[in-house]
């Protein structure tokens, strides 16, 4: 679907403070009939809802003049994040919910991966799936050993369940988190779109387990938590840096409703829920209502044409679908590299002095949660109890 | 080690705090309600989104040929397999968590240790070995009739839910052998009761030979039953023994 973003005008701001509570809270979508990519879009966007509130209230913080219009936009965008998060049905256990998040991180990075035209920003997002990739092998051991659990009842056969590259040698020196930023005058369109969405959707997961670890009694899991939820963060402070700090906070908020608008989109156009569809639906239309409403304030604020930094058109939207074949291959030829400082090295090449070597031994030199979890452990239909004679 | 039911200081109770807990009642008397009415009105909410709401979700088709065609045969003949299916994944889903919470409960025994009128490990391990035999009792029971053992069905899927608290009542560090035990006793309650049910369903469906096995599984499940509701209670009983020995 073609969508003109110098003719579409979106719901008007004041028309849409049209909530209730009862519109927020809707029924949930079901665990058992739903397809996996609508629990995926749910989450997704739950992320990218939250980005906007926390990117708003940042700048609401660092500019008196512009807290007003933060204020009513970022209002509506907290309703919008109600509506779409309590989409999550309860019967989903928080580590199924898990299970759900690194699903998202694995099909959407890689679908990112291939929409993204700059080859070093591409390989910043391959570089962070294969570790997710990691986390959901984890996660689905936990699954099976704590509560005997077949995580592939969430993730419907879709993505695979394998070791990727090991979360325990995933833990780096912070500046070894550290990336090159796209230049702002010069990146494709999409590469921005794909930074916030990618950063958007880490930043959650990251604020996701931080919050849920302690829910848990297991020791195991509690440790589980706060290990992955530590990668998170160097996921958030990779994916922070690929996005270029020169960018004015005008232009910032530009890029954030215009990449709310071009993930709504891509729900619309692939939700298999009618009753989602018209969420998704209702979303792009008051996100391009957001969007003309910050373009009218760029225009006074900055004076400049909003299209010298968004698209006039929605480049190619994310592909809510399988990235097997893609993975695997990823996983292949990639597994072995490691980062030294912004640059990605075969593991054989990192210096001997690399703090992230003593970093790494410090933190796992009481053990390692995501190694125990998993010792020994092969995805099995069913549990790995099947295996087992009784 | 302090035991649970040592004097310590628990602060929950109003009585905690008597000069304060004054203050809060006095102020709670004092207030007059933002909204008149009572509870009524949280029901009436709960109505309406259950009359609005739809289903946690359905049983899978059948994913092989023998499925399919046993569910045209019992189409026919007016029965609904769905619904032993349904049941029978219940119990699957029960029993691979009962496999691990039975795991749980030896970690606990390994770290603490037993007591007079408890457990042995070896009882432990037996109960565990039988909840994994029983688990596969009923995925070749699924099977049998082309069934997707795998499939999360909608009573197995409520049974994992009712399960959760006692997954992590087993599983804190801080729950004491006997405290594990009584979680134990509330999910035997559960299986024996879900085994008793399965029995009427296959005989009643002319599942023979099922039924069979299910009488097997449902004796080992009284047995467990018995023993930690004994357990449980020995515990009970020589603590408050010992409670009023230290009292006197």
């Amino acid at each position: 679907m073609a969508l003109d973003l110098t003719k579409e005008k979106g719901v008007a701001l004041d028309a849409q403070e049209d909530f209730t509570w009862r519109d927020m809270v809707r029924e949930p979508i079901s665990k058992l009939n739903d397809d996996a990519f609508t629990r995926l879009r749910i989450i997704l966007m739950n992320g990218l809802e939250m980005e906007a509130n926390r990117f708003q209230h940042a700048f609401a913080r660092m500019n008196a003049p512009m807290r007003a219009d933060l204020a009513r936009v970022r209002r509506i965008e907290t309703h919008q994040q109600v509506l779409v998060n309590w989409l999550l049905p309860a019967d989903q256990s928080p580590l199924e919910t898990t299970i759900a998040y690194e699903q998202v991180a694995i099909e959407v990075t890689a679908s990112l991966a291939r929409l993204e035209p700059d080859p070093y920003i591409a390989q910043v997002l391959r570089f962070g799936l294969l570790e997710d990739f990691d986390h959901l092998y984890r996660y689905s051991a936990l699954l099976d050993r704590l509560e005997g659990k077949d995580a592939n009842a969430i993730l419907q056969s879709y993505t695979d369940v394998l070791p990727g590259r090991p979360t325990v040698v995933e833990h780096r020196y912070p500046t070894d988190d550290l990336r090159e930023p796209y230049d702002r005058t010069t990146a494709a369109p999409i590469t921005k779109l794909v930074s916030l969405t990618i950063l958007a959707g880490e930043q959650q997961t990251l604020n996701y387990y931080q919050n849920i670890g302690p829910l848990f009694s297991d020791p195991v899991a509690r440790l589980l938590y706060a290990e992955i939820a530590h990668i998170e963060e160097q996921h958030v402070t990779q994916y922070e840096a690929i996005i270029d700090p020169n960018e004015t906070w005008m232009e910032k908020w530009l890029l954030h409703e215009c990449t709310e608008v071009w993930n709504y989109l891509a729900c619309m156009e692939q939700e298999s829920n009618a009753r989602l569809k018209a969420i998704w639906e209702r979303m792009v239309a008051y996100e391009l209502g957001h969007l003309n409403h910050v373009m009218d304030l760029f225009r006074r604020v900055e004076n400049r044409d909003p299209f010298e930094i968004i698209p006039t058109s929605l480049p190619e939207r994310i592909k809510y679908m399988s990235h097997r074949d893609d993975v695997r291959q990823v996983l292949k030829n990639e597994v072995h590299l490691r980062s030294v400082g912004t640059q990605f090295v075969p593991v054989g090449q990192v210096p001997p002095d690399s703090p992230s070597i003593a970093y790494n031994r410090q933190i796992n030199s009481a053990g390692s949660p995501s190694q125990t979890v998993a010792a020994g452990y092969v995805y099995t239909p069913g549990t790995e109890l099947v295996k087992k004679a009784a | 080690m302090k035991e649970p039911t040592d004097i310590g200081m628990n602060r929950t109770g109003i009585g905690t705090s008597p000069l304060d807990s004054k203050e809060l009642i006095e102020a709670a008397e004092a207030t007059v309600p933002s909204a008149e009415g009572d509870e009524s009105g949280i029901a009436g909410l709960r109505m309406s989104y259950i009359s609005e709401s739809g289903i946690l979700g359905t049983m899978p088709p059948p994913s092989t040929v023998k499925g399919a065609v046993k569910s045209v045969l019992d189409g026919l003949s007016a029965k609904n397999p769905a619904v032993f299916l349904d049941k029978l994944a219940e119990r699957l889903q029960f029993e691979r968590t009962g496999t691990r919470m039975y795991e749980s409960v030896i970690a606990k025994f390994d770290a603490l240790g037993g007591f007079d009128g408890g457990p042995s490990r070896e009882t432990l391990l037996e109960f565990h070995d039988e909840e994994l035999r029983h688990f596969h009792v009923l995925r070749s029971a699924l099977e049998s009739m082309g069934a997707d053992p795998t499939a999360l069905t909608p009573s197995a899927d409520i049974a994992a839910v009712e399960a959760s608290g006692l997954v992590q009542v087993l599983n804190d560090p801080r729950t004491t052998l006997p405290q594990s035990l009584h979680a134990l006793l509330v999910a035997e309650l559960a299986d024996t009761e879900g085994w008793d049910m399965l029995i009427e369903l296959a005989t009643s469906l002319g599942h023979e030979a099922m039924a069979d096995d299910f009488r097997d599984a449902m004796r080992a499940e009284e047995k467990h039953l018995a023993h930690v509701r004994q357990w449980v209670a020995n515990h009970v009983m020589q603590d408050a023994e010992g409670t009023m020995e230290q009292a006197a």
